[in-house]
Order: C-alpha cells, then structure tokens, then sequence
C-alpha cells in the first residue's frame, strides 16, 4: 500500500475528524502522549498532531483533529484512498504511567482525543482510571464510547448542561477529590487555559499534575526551538523535552500569550479557504 | 605566460537595491573570459599549497588548468573525484582561509579565486544535464546515514561509488539538510541542491525522507535491518538561547526557527501556508554567518531597519568576509561592542487581552570594551558599567548557535558524548565508541561550517570502506 494513505474517516463532530493513516514504522513505536507531524501536500506547513491510537498488525495509525484552520480545513477535504503529503514520528516522549494505581484523566474539547489513550493506557495497565471530559454542549461531545470502555468513573461536563453535568472540569474534579478518590496523579489535557485551572486546583490538594503541551511547532526534532515554553524557570522544547510537563512548573500565561503569534495570520487563511470552498460550492 | 594581475577578478553581483526586494541569488558567476582570466592567474605549482588548505583535498591547480584550456568536462571530473557537491561548495565554503589562505599569489596581492572557479565549472556542467549512467560494481554491503546535510550526502556518495547501498535517512519531509533549511536562496539556491542530491539518487542513493532515528527507528534497529555501517551526520541540533528575560516573548525566533520558516518552508512566497512575521526593526544577536543570514533575510522580507548585535568588534565577527561586506552593502546596520540584556515586551496592564501583550518592543543591551585575550584566542569582552541603553525594535532573532541534538545518543546504548553533548569520535576515522558506527560533522563538533562536515563525511566513508573491506 501507499505510503500515508487514508485508511478510514470518521466524523465525530461538526469540527471534529478522526482518520486512520497507513504508516506502519510510526505504528510499531507510537506510545501514549506521542505526536506526528503531517503536511497535507507538497505546498503544506507542517502541522503536529497527537496519536489517537495505533493498529501495529495494521501498520495504521489513528489521528483526530479539529478543523480550526486552512491547513486542518484542507485536511479534512481528503477521503478514503487519498495520501498525505508527508507523516513523520512519533515524535516526544510517551507520557509515563509507571507506579499509578489511580489516576484521574481530564479532557478538554478536542483534548479529550489526546486524553483518551492516556485513560486506555492506564486501564490496561489496571490502574483505576477516573475521567473527566469537557465540551461546550452536547454537539460537541467525542469519543464518549471509547471513554466509557477504558473508565472505572466517567463524568461528561457541558458549559450549558445540554448533556452530563453543567460545569467546568475543575468543579467535576474537585467533588471526585472531596467525595474521596485518592489520585496518584492527575493528566490534563485540553486548552491552556483549562489546564492552568486544573492545576490551580489540584495545588490546593497537593496532587501531581502532569499536562500536555500543544505550542507552535515546525520540525519536531528540537532543530527550531519554536514550540519553547517557560517550565520551572527553565526554557524547554515540547518536542524534545515534552510534550507532557509538570502542570505546577509551567508559565502557562507565557504559553497563551506565545500561541496568539500568528492569530492575525491563522484567520485570514481561514477566511482565503473558507471563500475557496464557497466558490467551490458556487 | 600567467596573468600576472595582482588582483581577483570580481564577482558579478546583482545591485544591493534589487537584492533587499528579492531572494535571487547575489553572486552572479563569472562568465566564461572572467574565468579563463582567472584561471591564468593559478601558477600551476609543483606542490599545490591550496590543496593543503582543502578539507577534501581538491587537486585544485590541476581542475584550474582544465579551465585555461576550456575543458570544462575534466574539470568536473577533476573536481568531482574528491567533492560530491562542488556547485555548494564553491558558493558557501570559507575559502579565505582554506584554500585561497595558502595560494602564493596571496602572498603579494590576493590568492586565486578558488571557490568562484569551483562554482563556474559545477554550474557549467549542471547545466548541460548530463544524464550519462556511471557503471559502479556492488558489493551487496548496506550502509545506513542518518542525515541528508553537507556531511550525510558526502559520505553516501563515497561509500555508493565505492560499490555499497547507501541508503539515508532523513527527519525532515526534504533532504539536504541544514543545505535547504539553512543558507538561504540568496546565497545557495535551493535547485542546485536539488540537483547535487538528484546527481547522488542517479548513481543509486536511496534516500528515506520522515524518518527521524532516534525515534521512528533506533541505530540497534538498522544492524538488525542488514546495514553493515552506520554513519551518523544528525547536525547540530538544539538552538541556543541566553537565558535572558524576554527571550520568550512573541517575535523572538532563533536564527534556526526564522531560517526554517523562510527557507524550508518558504514563508517568504506570497501564497506560503506557512507565517513568517515580517518586522519592521530587527535586531539579530550574534555574528556568524547564520546571522548575517537571519539579517539579510530580515531585509528582504521588508525590515526598514536590521541590526548585528555583537558583543565582540569587527575584527572577531566569525562570519565570512564576503557575507559581511553583502551585509553592509544591503544596509544591515553593526552595533558592535553591544551585549543583550533583556528584551523588551508589551504588557497592557488594563487589558490582559490585549493582542501586542507578549509582543517584542525593544532590547536593552550594555557597551563591551575587549578585555584581556580567552581561551578561544580572542580579547574577551567586558561590560562597561552603567552603560545600558535600549535599541527600539520589534523582532528579536538569536543566533549564538546550536548544542547538539540528544535523539540519537539517548537512545543508543554505548554511545559515547563529550560534556557538550557532541558524539566522541577517533579523528582519523570518524569511528565513534560502537563498532561499525560512525559520524561526522555538526553532530561531532558542535555548529562549523558545510565543508569540514564534507570532510567528516569523507573520512568516514574511507573508514567505513576500510572496516567492511
């Protein structure tokens, strides 16, 4: 078969696309909390993405994305029997789950995508897995079948209560905590912003905190030095050194405020693809 | 009877204006006289001085005399026995203190203009396409390169000529390294790098592109495909920061981070997918060649004014002669005896939601006098006291270097670095601490330049060729 040929497409949600991806060296070493790096054609940026799951028999690998950009948006205009460009990894480090008997594994939005083999690779591991999922409404909820499979505990929270429970996160975290789950370690994955919160209040409880970091990233081989984050006063690469980190040590506000760099570019690209597919509609 | 002038014939060169507007490249070529006139310069001596000064050892007066006499085809052949990648080197090695350093018309006016004769021969006989199949006898022996820079593609194109199945490497979706992501289109155009590897893929080298070693697979892992060598030309990897305040905000890029969006993933094309921010005032702190590439670059993506901030003086600026004076020449402004001490940034103390928050406003730098002479040989600079003053720009771009890349030695037993991280090699040899594995340029010595990793890659392959012979 091709190499990087699209195996299978699936729509989670009205932004959300999850592709299996014919890559069979990336397949036989992708871990938990690893990502890809992808370029749709031979014009394209090159874009991170976490790995989902993995099929090492298959030599397929699972992504799921957010169509928040042009590249993304181009992305998702491929199909079954289409091939990427390129498909590189995996790259950073797994995410390290020895030693935890239970843990609690939050997802954000699309984070949960990132999340979910976090909670798989702990389930098997047998550890006792709580989960905490987030969306803004009930429309936007993903993967709850393959939470609810790896998941001793599954709590879906809404901003507007239009499925689960009404409510951020952090409050499904701390009734789990006051209720007396007893968490080796909590893993957050999900917009900055959220993960800063969880880690506010799993501070207040004195649980570890492990989150994963998403910056701007071009090689994924530390060559760059783009994806750099403030964590413990120390600069670090997310590619090299991470993507996972001490949630207590990161300068989360430094992140935010790096991820805006190309807003202005980012959403007049999004508007040039968007007026493409009117015309193209037209 | 040699032309006796005392001086180099000089390169034709596109005007500075058009060059600040345009990514064409500077240095034109000579044209056929200019090189023949040239070429008359070489006295042709007995026991070559130059070839001394080259990495690869060139039989450099021999390819010259080639050109007196307009045979440009054994020219190429002279060339091309030693240097699989003439067309580069004869635009970007420092040859003022390689071969042309040694030339004894430079003992009495200027040397031979070595490189610029390299240049016209390879792009001579790039242009006429030659497709002719060179008949090389296997040997049915692999050999794995991980890295397709000046040092991988080197070491291919001995061991493959040599009779072995080369394959490389590559992390990157392109091969060529810091070739293609590096030095920009000014200085080396990318489609005569395209067409050095295309030349190496003709005489058999396979190249594997998105593979990363280290992670997507381990050097264990390719002895255990059937490769009898491993040669390892990774580069030099991490970028280098100072540790100052600011170094975080929005427009600071390292030089490698601002180089890869414009040159590899050409960000300076109009319909690119990938952002490059395109500033007005740009300081680039450092002085080798990276920086002056970082600052001309600058320029031509539309900076009114660009900056070299250097803490030493111009004497010591480690950058090529000729990048220099471009520099100069395309309006690159030196603030010379200047360190940085922290960079600047944008904090609306109303609105943290304002978009400039985070965003570069200007770098505070102190005045350096030179001070007693180090350990590089060099008068090390000192600061001045109370003599802080702040440059007003707003995209910061850090250029002082790379330490190597850990992917490959944290994930290979028995690999030997030095405190520096640089992988430990038998000089000779190129041999590092595991049997069969080798390596070469960057990745050895920390960041140097494209010809002493061809050299790396060609004592390798000797090496190589010797332990499977």
């Amino acid at each position: 078969m091709k190499k990087y040929t699209i195996i299978n497409k699936k729509t989670l949600n009205s932004t959300v696309t999850e592709m299996v991806i014919y890559a069979p060296l990336v397949a036989a070493k992708a871990k938990a909390g690893q990502f890809i790096i992808l370029r749709v054609d031979s014009e394209g940026e090159r874009i991170p993405l976490t790995v989902a799951a993995t099929d090492k028999n298959a030599g397929t690998v699972k992504i799921i994305f957010q169509i928040v950009g042009a590249t993304t948006i181009k992305l998702n205009t491929l199909n079954i029997g289409d091939s990427l460009q390129d498909f590189v990894g995996p790259l950073g480090k797994p995410t390290n789950l020895d030693g935890i008997k239970r843990a609690c594994v939050i997802g954000g939005g699309v984070g949960s995508a990132i999340a979910m083999p976090i909670a798989k690779a702990l389930h098997e591991k047998g550890a006792i897995v709580d989960t905490i999922i987030g969306f803004r409404n009930k429309e936007l909820v993903i993967l709850e079948n393959e939470f609810k499979n790896c998941s001793d505990n599954l709590k879906i929270m809404t901003d507007d209560g239009s499925y689960g429970e009404k409510g951020l996160v952090t409050e499904a975290l701390k009734k789990n905590i006051e209720n007396g789950a007893v968490y080796d370690e909590i893993f957050a994955i999900g917009p900055l912003i959220m993960m800063k919160f969880v880690v506010e209040t799993a501070k207040a409880y004195n649980i570890k905190t492990t989150v994963s970091m998403n910056p701007i990233m071009i090689d994924g081989t530390g060559m760059c030095g783009g994806c750099r984050l403030m964590v413990g006063g120390k600069i670090k690469f997310a590619c090299v050194d991470g993507p996972d980190f001490n949630g207590y040590e990161v300068d989360f506000d430094a992140a935010m405020e790096r991820n805006s760099t190309y807003k202005e570019f980012e959403s007049t690209a999004r508007d040039a693809s968007c007026n493409l597919f009117k015309k193209g509609v037209e | 009877m040699a032309n006796m002038s005392m001086k180099k014939n000089d390169m034709p060169l596109l005007a500075p204006e058009i060059r600040t507007k345009s990514f064409e490249e500077v240095a034109l070529g000579y044209s056929e006289e200019l090189a023949r006139l040239e070429a008359e310069r070489c006295l042709n001596c007995k026991n070559p001085p130059c070839v001394t000064g080259c990495p690869i050892g060139i039989e450099i007066p021999n390819f010259i005399d080639k050109i007196k006499v307009g045979k440009i085809d054994e020219a190429y052949k002279i060339i091309s026995k030693s240097s699989s990648l003439p067309a580069v080197c004869g635009r970007v090695c420092p040859q003022e203190t390689q071969c042309e350093a040694k030339c004894v018309r430079g003992i009495k006016g200027e040397a031979v203009a070595i490189g610029r004769l390299e240049r016209y021969v390879a792009d001579l006989h790039n242009a006429l396409d030659e497709k002719k199949k060179i008949q090389i006898t296997k040997n049915g022996k692999k050999v794995a390169v991980i890295g397709s820079g000046p040092s991988g593609l080197t070491a291919a194109g001995d061991l493959q000529k040599k009779g072995y199945q080369v394959t490389i490497f590559e992390a990157l979706h392109v091969a060529g390294g810091v070739l293609v992501y590096g030095i920009p289109e000014f200085r080396l155009p990318k489609a005569i790098v395209e067409k050095e590897i295309e030349n190496l893929k003709r005489i058999g080298v396979d190249i594997q592109t998105n593979v990363v070693i280290g992670k997507t697979l381990t050097i264990d892992e390719l002895f255990e495909m059937g490769y009898n060598a491993v040669f390892i030309g990774s580069g030099a990897g991490l970028p280098r920061f100072m540790g100052i305040d600011g170094e975080n905000l929005k427009q600071v890029y390292s030089a490698n981070e601002f180089l890869t969006r414009n040159n590899l993933m050409k960000a300076y094309l109009p319909n690119s997918s990938t952002p490059i921010l395109k500033s007005k005032t740009v300081a680039v702190v450092g002085g080798g060649n990276v920086a002056m590439d970082s600052a001309r670059t600058a320029l031509r993506l539309g900076a009114e004014h660009v900056y070299i901030v250097y803490r030493r003086s111009i004497e010591e600026l480690p950058a090529r002669k000729e990048e220099i004076e471009h520099a100069i020449e395309e309006g690159v402004e030196f603030k010379l005896l200047t360190n940085p001490v922290r960079i600047l940034g944008y904090k609306n103390k109303d609105d943290k939601r304002d978009p400039k928050n985070g965003s570069v406003i200007g770098i505070e730098c102190i005045k350096m006098e030179l001070g007693e002479v180090d350990t590089s040989g060099r008068r090390s600079p000192v600061p001045i006291a109370n003599s802080e003053f702040v440059i007003p720009v707003d995209a910061v771009i850090m250029a002082i270097g790379t330490s190597p890349n850990p992917l490959i030695s944290s994930t290979t037993e028995g690999l030997e670095v030095n405190r520096r991280g640089g992988i430990i090699v038998e000089s000779e040899t190129g041999l590092t601490s595991r049997e069969g594995v080798y390596a070469g340029g960057d990745a050895v010595t920390g960041a140097a330049t494209v010809i002493l990793a061809m050299g790396a890659g060609k004592t390798a392959a000797k090496a190589i060729d010797k332990y499977l012979s």
